[in-house]
């Protein structure tokens, strides 16, 4: 089976109007060709006649038989002219450029006399139109041009000496000149030839330029996008297309490569919360076991340090001690970033924290040649945060950009802001219940590290599950089952296949069915269920005004972060700095940020340096 | 009848038993070992000891369920609490329950035989010298015997060591304090000091807070604190982040009279 892409239907649809046009084209276009050709031979006819008409009058009024004949039999020899002859009212032929009729009569009632003799008495005017006729001969079917031309009495006739025609007759006769069509015919012919091959040239050749086209703007890129979106269905969200298109696919190829920009950062996100809830665990549990075997080498090497009396000796044993307290200051470190605390918030001046935490690297900063700019806004609302965990996380970002930096000198900004941001993209969504209250809320697949919601959908004879985004509007969510959207599918409750679809309602977006489910006590929230829709609806939240957000950004001129770095760093025990650093840093970071309600991100070029960006809700 | 021995170490860990059990012989001091809380309190039924070093972290017992055991056994012998997860948590509440100091592992010989030789001499102060230092006023509250904090009626928190403490160094050689702006943390480290022994100490701050000003008489003259240790003799003047719930683990006078709560001193042996 083909498969009906957008390109080919784009292409069939243009070929079947070209083909349309361009056929109507060539047969107008043939008729009235077929037309002028004829028009041109009856012209032609009509002048023949009218010139016998003229060169055998004066004989006609000498009455001299013999050279009227002459007359006709030469003109009958002409190429053009098939046959002349001069009838009398009466039909009988006394001229004709074929002797062997001389003298016969036609038949009134053929087709080149009925005209007039048709009618009773016989018409006496003939229209210029209604002179000629055409016919086939019926020996080679080839046709002939039959122009009739009445010779009406004029007083020259009956005035004339020899007195045939008296006055009170008004036509004497008819000239009846035949041409033959072959040669008219076979251009015509030869015309419609031609109009059909070019016709059919101009509907091959536009259809293939314009499938080249539809194509090279069309099918490729849509083909690309669709590859794309496969990829990323599948997981690699690593996937990016070419945006440097300038058309609305190349939008498109940069709203994708967002999203999957987005997508990777929550899935980020993510894994990020399982590594650092895991840490601790893992950290309370190790650190017991470890100190105590790292008590067994410090108490002996320490004690055989002080009885030790050689200095070679001596050295020796001091590197066991100070590398044994190393690791105790790495355990201790661990144990103090995995330390299940609850910070201790209150309202809190976020520039006063800057302040103090510049205050506390300020002279290592000004050691290494490193300036540090103050960008702060007066009059910041007070964000309820534990201000000494706000104090760390910036001491720390400051002593990784002094790092970065080096000892070559450099320039570290901090600037502090207060920005609005709709709750959209922001409130997460706490309850879920379906009509008969079965809380849809699933602990078990997380987003960002909070909660998803889990429908089943079911199409056909197929069933499978969508996990929603938790965040109001950040629509990151998961679909287990590929769904073709032109099937209709059914969305439940999982507990109690009660439908969540809304009746009669379809997304103001995009038009697919709605589903909804209870929040409580906020209302109901509406989604869209249409995979690559991210249209929600909560009333409730949305009648509730924004939130306001305090940004901290800390932006430094250092070395940067390579891009294969960029989503590990992060990672507890991720260090760049060699035997300098636990590599706990940033993810010490990670975890206040989010035990904040807040959100960090990291833009770095390497070579040019980098800017972590803070955000912390004012109410939490 | 053999002597009792000095110290009774109770660990699960075999290795830490005879590291502790090596440094103290060395410093001939005579040690006896139990590798359980169980086996610890059998020891402490059948003889007494100067002294008993205890892991938090025991096999059966944790280090406050034989802390609350064997002084609801009548036995008051001074404990150092060890422990492997060493939280500030941990620390404050060892204090808390009764134990005389702390001792986070993993540690070197000189921080053992430091907080061994404090204890020691802390466990020797007689009722009457702890008379002589005399009762804490009324307004300061105590971190166990190892320091205090007094407020201030503008809101700082004047913070200092414990008379038995500075006592038990035997001489102060030099202190150091941190400067103004840093924060502290109850149950941490506030101050590292050098006795006259040459050995290394660590005072437990009593109240987080952050340091306004550090005593620069109490660093140039160390012997004020032992003379004045409530007066001239305090260390910082700090601003606290939530005195309220700092408080909640420190004793003050009123409540030191309830020997369940806070039982003093050790059995002199």
């Amino acid at each position: 089976m083909i498969r009906r892409t957008v390109g080919r239907k784009l292409t069939t649809a243009v070929d079947v109007t070209v083909l349309l046009i361009i056929s109507v084209f060539a047969i107008v276009n043939i008729r009235s060709h077929n037309q002028n050709l004829l028009a041109e031979v009856e012209r032609h006819a009509i002048q023949i006649s009218q010139t016998v008409k003229s060169s055998t009058e004066y004989d006609m009024l000498m009455n001299e038989p013999a050279r009227i004949h002459e007359t006709i039999r030469r003109l009958g020899q002409e190429e053009s002219i098939e046959r002349i002859r001069i009838m009398n009212k009466a039909g009988k032929i006394t001229y004709s450029s074929d002797d062997t009729e001389i003298g016969t009569t036609v038949d009134l009632g053929t087709e080149s006399c009925i005209r007039c003799h048709g009618v009773e008495p016989p018409l006496e005017r003939l229209e210029m139109k209604a002179r000629t006729r055409l016919f086939q001969r019926p020996h080679d079917r080839s046709g002939s041009l039959g122009v009739i031309t009445p010779i009406y009495n004029e007083p020259s006739c009956w005035t004339a000496a020899c007195h045939a025609h008296p006055q009170s007759q008004t036509v004497l006769g008819v000239f009846d000149v035949v041409m033959p069509l072959a040669a008219v015919e076979a251009e015509m012919r030869r015309g419609q030839i031609e109009m059909i091959v070019f016709a059919a040239t101009a509907v091959v050749a536009l259809s293939l330029i314009i499938g080249v086209f539809v194509r090279r703007w069309v099918s490729v890129p849509v083909e690309h996008l669709m590859a794309a979106t496969q990829h990323v269905a599948g997981g690699d969200l690593s996937r990016t297309i070419d945006e440097t298109r300038a058309d609305e696919l190349g939008t498109l190829a940069r709203s994708f490569n967002q999203m999957t920009r987005k997508l990777s950062e929550a899935r980020l996100q993510l894994v990020q919360s399982d590594k650092l809830a895991s840490l601790g665990r893992l950290a309370a549990g190790v650190a017991h076991e470890i100190n105590n075997p790292l008590t067994g080498v410090l108490t002996y090497s320490s004690l055989m340090l002080k009885r030790a009396r050689t200095r070679e000796e001596q050295e020796d044993l001091r590197v066991i001690v100070r590398e044994t307290i190393r690791c105790r200051d790495i355990v201790k470190s661990l144990l103090d970033f995995a330390r299940q605390s609850t910070p201790r918030k209150r309202a809190s001046d976020i520039n006063e924290a800057i302040r103090r935490a510049v205050s506390v690297v300020e002279r290592q900063l000004s050691l290494h040649g490193v300036v540090v700019e103050q960008q702060l806004q007066p009059d910041l609302p007070h964000p309820v945060v534990d201000a000494n965990q706000m104090e760390q996380v910036l001491v720390n970002l400051l002593v990784n950009a002094a790092d970065a930096i080096g000892s070559k000198g450099g320039r570290i900004s901090l600037r502090s802001s207060v920005l609005t941001l709709s709750p959209v993209g922001v409130v997460p969504i706490k309850q879920a219940i379906c009509p008969k209250r079965h809380n849809l809320i699933d602990n078990e697949v997380r987003f960002d590290g909070k909660p998803s919601i889990r429908i089943k959908v079911r199409c056909d004879n197929e069933e499978g599950f969508m996990h929603l985004d938790s965040v109001y509007g950040r629509a990151g969510h998961r679909h287990g089952l590929l769904l073709d959207e032109r099937r209709k599918a059914q969305f439940l409750c999982p507990e109690c296949s009660t439908s969540l679809l809304l009746e009669n309602r379809s997304c103001p977006r995009c038009g697919a069915p709605l589903l909804a489910f209870e929040s409580p006590p906020k209302g109901w929230v509406e989604t869209c269920t249409r995979r690559a829709c991210a249209w929600q609806r909560w009333e409730e939240v949305d009648a509730s005004s924004n939130r306001e957000y305090i940004e901290i950004e800390v932006r430094d001129n250092g070395c940067g972060i390579a891009h294969h770095d960029l989503h590990k760093i992060y990672d507890p025990f991720h260090s760049t700095k060699g035997a300098k650093g636990t590599g706990l840093g940033l993810a010490v970071v990670w975890g206040i940020v989010d035990s904040h309600n807040g959100s960090i991100a990291v833009q770095s070029e390497p070579g040019q340096g980098s800017t972590f960006t803070i955000r912390i809700p004012v109410l939490p | 009848m053999k002597p009792s021995p000095d110290i009774l170490v109770i660990d699960d860990e075999a290795v830490v038993l005879q590291g502790v059990a090596r440094i103290c012989g060395c410093e001939g001091l005579s040690v006896e070992v139990a590798a359980s809380g169980r086996a610890g309190l059998e020891r402490l039924a059948a003889s007494s000891y100067r002294l008993i070093i205890c892991d938090l972290m025991l096999g059966d017992l944790d280090g406050f369920e034989f802390l609350a055991e064997a002084r609801r056994r009548g036995n008051h012998t001074p404990v150092i609490m060890t422990t492997g997860h060493s939280t500030l948590q941990n620390a404050v509440r060892s204090l808390q329950c009764g134990a005389i100091d702390t001792l986070p592992k993993p540690f070197t010989a000189d921080e053992l035989m430091a907080v061994v030789g404090r204890a020691l001499a802390h466990a020797a102060l007689g009722d009457c010298d702890a008379r002589a230092l005399g009762d804490a006023p009324a307004h300061v509250h105590c971190l166990g015997q190892v320091s205090w904090a007094a407020t201030e009626p503008v809101g700082t928190v004047l913070i200092g060591m414990h008379p038995h403490f500075a006592r038990a160094l035997r001489g102060i050689r030099s202190i150091d304090l941190a400067p103004p702006g840093t924060e502290l943390l109850q149950g941490a480290s506030c101050a590292s000091l050098t006795s006259a022994d040459g050995l290394p100490h660590e005072l437990m701050c009593p109240v987080s807070g952050k340091v306004i000003e550090p005593n620069a008489e109490a660093v140039a003259h160390p012997s004020r604190i032992e003379e004045d240790a409530y007066g001239s003799g305090w260390l910082y003047r700090i601003l606290p982040d939530d005195l309220e719930y700092s408080l909640r683990f420190l004793t003050s006078r009123l409540e030191r009279r309830d020997p369940q709560e806070f039982p003093v001193k050790g059995d002199q042996p």
